[in-house]
């Protein structure tokens, strides 16, 4: 099978009059969105926004009902795209960590890099102990995941993507189902792959890892982008009205 | 008398443990304890089952459940994933499939089996002779039950295991090895070990086919011997060997159950 021509040139995501239905409800209205290499965009919004549903359709873990999505220049919405190997390089972290429970944390992080890179056992397990490592979770790789924290499995979850050495990642609400004493680690991880120059989607709630580490801040209602731009400005100077009603719930 | 609740409790408790020791008294005292010994216990009938019993009788049950059960499972993965292909015929093959099997007598399959197909298909026998039926017919039985069992298994795994596979880039068919049959098979462990303690009582019906003493199994067996000395001591023999079988299966799943507790 012929690798994907990347466009080193083409931005990571860029989302062209996206429209999205769940039978006869419509959650993504014409929107247009771009994230560049190594730009952290964080996306917020009420819930039912269609937030999460477009950080899904960039993985086609939703199909979209119309428009395109390219990823580094490679059209995702073609139905003739090797999406596996498309969504190897795109790393996919979740609300509820999906670890799988039936491996333990090592297996966890070689098990896709094995079976879909087609790395060696001993290779895959090198990278897998390094990502560990990097999210400081070394000494809990034989463990199952029901043996850690929420806060412990999520970063095993940041860890496990990270591993197939992907060339951005998506983030939907990596923390909302965190206890908030366990916010601060998984928090931590991604500031340091955001230093990396990682580039990152991040739907969330956590308007301080916006503010500070974000590139760019979006944020949606109703299906469609209400208003983006740098998250200073759009968290300390909103111009739309919705967007200051959103701000004043949840400052 | 006005009592407290704790009182009344004991009280309560007592009269239990009463009513009990005055069954097991009654039991004792009536039954004909020499009657009952020579009719189940026989001392001089028993050591005549040994060796074949367990040599031919145990080895042949066990063999013939194995078989099918293994037989079972696979046709059963096979009619579950087929049950939940998004091919309509597919689907409705497997429906019909687990509908008839699972709606007709285990016997009539047998006698289907054994004696229909020479009939249908004239000069062709399943091969493996004894074994090779009671593979097939029992095999068919056990696959309708498992199919709806791994079914529910596989629809009991969350979305969300899917999901993080296939964001992974592992296709449909490795995100169904790797992830979610091997955590539905962990969730109906026990329904499956169930369906294989049903098996090995099943595989006694495998008897109207008519067996020689070589493929003789428990039930056959105890038959044998029943009409043989008229006493019953070969029959309780052999029940006592099935619960050889099956009392450690319970124990085994019990032992896989909190084992996979634990690791969730």
């Amino acid at each position: 099978m012929p690798d994907i021509q990347v466009d080193t040139n083409a931005p990571a995501i860029d989302v062209q009059e996206l429209h999205k239905y769940f039978g006869d409800n419509q959650v993504l209205t014409g929107i247009d969105f771009e994230v560049d290499r190594g730009q952290v965009v964080c996306v917020i919004g009420p819930s039912g926004s269609g937030k999460s549903t477009l950080l899904r359709c960039v993985n086609r873990l939703e199909e979209p009902t119309s428009g395109k999505i390219f990823v580094e220049g490679v059209e995702v919405t073609d139905p003739d795209v090797d999406l596996d190997q498309l969504r190897s390089r795109i790393g996919m972290v979740f609300q509820q960590f999906n670890l799988f429970p039936h491996l333990t944390v090592l297996d966890n992080l070689t098990i896709a890099q094995t079976k879909v890179k087609k790395r060696g056992k001993d290779e895959a397990r090198e990278i897998a102990r390094a990502t560990l490592e990097k999210v400081g979770l070394a000494h809990r790789e034989d463990a199952y995941p029901a043996h850690l924290s929420g806060g412990q499995q999520q970063r095993i979850a940041i860890a496990r993507a990270l591993s197939m050495s992907p060339d951005l990642m998506l983030f939907d609400e990596p923390t909302s189902a965190l206890d908030p004493e366990l916010v601060g680690d998984v928090l931590d991880v991604m500031k340091d792959l955001a230093a990396e120059g990682m580039t990152m989607m991040v739907v969330t709630h956590e308007m301080g890892f916006a503010r500070e580490v974000g590139h760019k801040l979006v944020f949606m209602d109703g299906g469609v982008i209400v208003e983006e731009g740098d998250p200073k400005e759009v968290l300390g100077n909103p111009q739309q009205e919705r967007t200051q009603s959103f701000l004043s719930k949840v400052l | 008398m006005a009592m407290s609740p704790r009182r009344r409790a004991e009280v309560s408790r007592y009269v239990q443990y009463g009513v009990l020791a005055l069954l097991l008294l009654l039991v004792a005292l009536g039954a004909d304890w020499g009657t009952l010994q020579t009719q189940f216990l026989n001392g001089e009938i028993l050591p005549q089952l040994f060796p074949e019993i367990f040599s031919i009788a145990l080895k042949n049950t066990v063999l013939y459940t194995a078989c099918a059960f293994v037989f079972g499972l696979v046709l059963g993965l096979v009619l579950a994933l087929m049950r939940l292909s998004s091919v309509g015929p597919y689907r409705w093959l497997s429906t019909v499939f687990v509908e008839f099997f699972r709606g007709v007598p285990a016997l009539i399959v047998f006698i289907g089996f054994y004696y229909g197909l020479p009939v249908a298909f004239p000069g062709r026998v399943l091969p493996g002779g004894t074994l090779g039926v009671v593979t097939v017919a029992l095999g068919l039985v056990g696959a309708a039950y498992m199919a709806e069992t791994i079914r529910a298994g596989i629809q009991a795994v969350p979305k969300g295991q899917v999901e993080a596979a296939r964001s992974l880039g592992m296709s449909h068919t490795r995100s169904m090895v790797s992830i979610v049959i091997p955590q539905a098979f962990r969730i109906i462990l026990p329904p499956l070990t169930n369906e294989l303690i049903l098996l090995t009582k099943d595989s006694s019906l495998v008897y109207v086919i008519g067996l020689s003493l070589s493929d003789s199994e428990l039930t056959d067996f105890g038959r044998r011997n029943l009409s043989q000395y008229v006493n019953l001591t070969p029959l309780f023999a052999t029940a006592l060997c099935y619960l050889i079988i099956t009392v450690p299966l319970s124990i085994v799943v019990r032992r896989m159950e909190a084992r996979a507790d634990r690791a969730r």
